[in-house]
């Protein structure tokens, strides 16, 4: 028999030898994802067993930092990073998403779309610390922002600004182009057509990204060192919500901070062997506030897809 | 104006017997196409097309693939305007206005102009809202005409009875014949001028073929419908007219059951009794 004919036996052979590389990619697979599984899990569980003494103590999350490693506590810390956060979305999210649109709906198709695209893919991998350098200088000395919550918003926001914006334009591309027809045939103009269905069918996509950068920005210390956070602060901003007519003020915007990785830090960098207690318990409650942002992002998407289909 | 369009029509229309059994009256002009060119960037894909569209009848496009008939659909509402580098050459005239459409902003074209794709492509939302789009697309927001022009749209796309106790719910839980239907019930529901179908059974069943050619021949009565069909039985069984383009020209265009039975051009004929195409 020639081994060119296409007999039973010799498609047996092709399935039995496709169903070996299944196998062993499938192992390579698995293996890979029990290392990253393993290593993430050994780091949560280790800095949950370094860190219980402080994290089981209600103390820890209401005290100020203190030269006391037993009475330091992350209250500024965790009151800084919730408020840069929200100046963070406030800003980013807007913007990144409003460039993202403009680029794929909008812009016309020539070579500047193209070299703003290919820059702004290229802004996602500059390292965060050049990132605190312009804003020490745009912001800090530029525009007199000073070493604030306001400062530390906008330097963040500057880092996941590609983030979102590559993240909107791959989601809005996504789209078929059945349903932008759709809505052009009905007479909608482009507006129309952006607002109110490829703005819809496009959000899960684009809060995937929005989540990806925002979980960027919260584990980072170096941009917001650098434009002079805070590393022991005793008092909290100003409340942004009051009893009082207007209800609401932004004196918090220009308060000095710290943030979480930053307070960790400092913690980590100290002699005693009791902060390094608290470093790790601040470690543990980064993690669960990054986490607590992707479990609500997975929550809004599965309720948008819901409501969707 | 009434005497320029009844001799228009009786260039062509004059020795026409009443298409389909209707006791028709005098056929008006709902659109004439004059010496349409079209090109995609470089390449020509309609070549002087010379088309009359009769009020409230259902024109059909034949042809073999390529022949420019969905490319000719789609100048009707200016969809190529989507997309760079396409051009026109020539008039669509549209009528009781005498107004070209390729001159006239594509926006306030594809308002007058409805439009049912070969894909159904229902939005993913409720089914009510699917219909309700080009009535909020116009302005209309109010429950009260909502209601009722939803409602009308779907019993004129012989849906009604089976949504009406689902309106809320998503459209795509909808079978594919039934999306179609709500695709139709969409483009219907603003009461346009001229409804273009692009081969609009291509994705679907018999069954489902059978209730939209059904739905086909009950709508002409209250509007112009255009339809590009790659199906010549489904030509045949529908349309009052039929226009046999090839290679971006017309070919032959006439009242169907001539066109089918006594085809005046050889490529026509040789078409239909499927010997190329």
């Amino acid at each position: 028999m020639a081994t060119t004919d296409i007999t039973h036996d010799s498609l047996a052979r092709i399935i039995a030898a496709n169903r070996r590389t299944d196998v062993v990619m499938a192992s390579i697979g698995i293996l890979v994802l029990m290392v990253a599984g393993t290593l993430l899990g050994a780091v949560f569980i280790d800095l949950l067993a370094s860190g219980w003494e402080r994290l089981v103590n209600p103390d820890f999350y209401t005290n100020f930092p203190s030269r006391r490693p037993a009475q330091a506590g992350i209250i500024s810390a965790v009151v800084g990073t919730s408020l840069v956060m929200l100046v963070t979305a406030v800003i980013a999210v807007p913007l990144g998403v409003a460039a993202g649109l403009y680029l794929e709906e909008y812009a016309a198709k020539n070579w500047l779309t193209d070299l703003i695209e290919i820059n702004v893919s290229n802004l996602a991998g500059v390292p965060s610390i050049i990132y605190g350098l312009l804003a020490l200088g745009l912001f800090v000395y530029g525009f007199g922002t000073g070493e604030t919550i306001l400062t530390a918003g906008l330097t963040l926001a500057l880092l996941i600004l590609p983030v979102i914006i590559v993240a909107t334009r791959e989601a809005v591309r996504s789209i078929p182009q059945d349903l932008r027809e759709a809505a052009y045939g009905l007479g909608a103009d482009k507006w129309q057509t952006v607002r109110l269905y490829v703005l819809p069918a496009a959000r899960p996509g684009i809060l995937t990204g929005v989540i990806v950068g925002l979980a960027r920005a919260i584990g980072e210390a170096a941009p917001v060192i650098t434009i002079g956070a805070l590393t022991f602060i005793a008092f909290l901003p100003p409340a942004p919500l009051q009893i009082e007519s207007p209800f609401i003020n932004f004196d918090w915007l220009t308060s000095p901070f710290t943030v979480m990785p930053i307070q960790m830090f400092n913690w980590v960098s100290r002699p005693q062997a009791e902060f390094h207690i608290n470093a790790a318990a601040t470690g543990v409650v980064l993690m669960v506030m990054t986490l607590a942002m992707n479990a609500l992002a997975i929550y809004i998407r599965l309720r948008l897809r819901r409501l969707q289909r | 104006m009434q005497r320029q369009l009844n001799t228009l029509m009786n260039e062509q229309f004059d020795d026409i017997p009443a298409p389909l059994g209707e006791a028709s009256p005098a056929t008006e002009l709902r659109a004439e196409v004059r010496n349409l060119d079209f090109w995609y960037g470089d390449t020509q894909a309609l070549k002087g097309v010379n088309l009359r569209v009769a009020d409230r009848k259902v024109t059909a496009m034949i042809g073999p693939s390529g022949c420019g008939k969905s490319t000719l659909l789609r100048c009707f509402n200016r969809m190529h305007d989507l997309y760079p580098g396409n051009s026109y050459g020539g008039e669509i005239r549209l009528f009781p206005e005498d107004r070209n459409l390729i001159e006239m902003d594509p926006g306030l074209v594809r308002l007058r102009i409805g439009m049912v794709f070969q894909k159904p492509n229902p939005f993913p939302k409720s089914i009510f809202e699917n219909v309700a789009a080009g009535l909020r697309v116009r302005g209309i927001n109010a429950k009260k005409p909502l209601d009722e022009r939803v409602e009308q749209a779907l019993q004129g796309a012989a849906l009604w009875d089976e949504v009406k106790d689902r309106l809320q719910e998503s459209a795509y839980g909808l079978s594919g014949g039934q999306q179609q239907r709500l695709c139709i019930a969409r483009a219907l529901a603003p009461q346009p001028d001229i409804l273009l179908l692009d081969e609009p059974t291509s994705a679907l069943d018999p069954i489902a073929t059978a209730k939209i050619e059904d739905l086909l021949t009950k709508l002409h009565k209250s509007v112009t419908v255009i339809i590009v069909t790659h199906n010549m039985q489904q030509a045949a069984r529908i349309s009052n007219y039929t226009a046999y383009m090839h290679m971006g020209k017309l070919v032959e265009y006439g009242v169907t059951d001539d066109l089918f039975t006594a085809p005046r051009e050889q490529m026509t004929s040789d078409y239909i009794t499927g010997r190329f195409g």
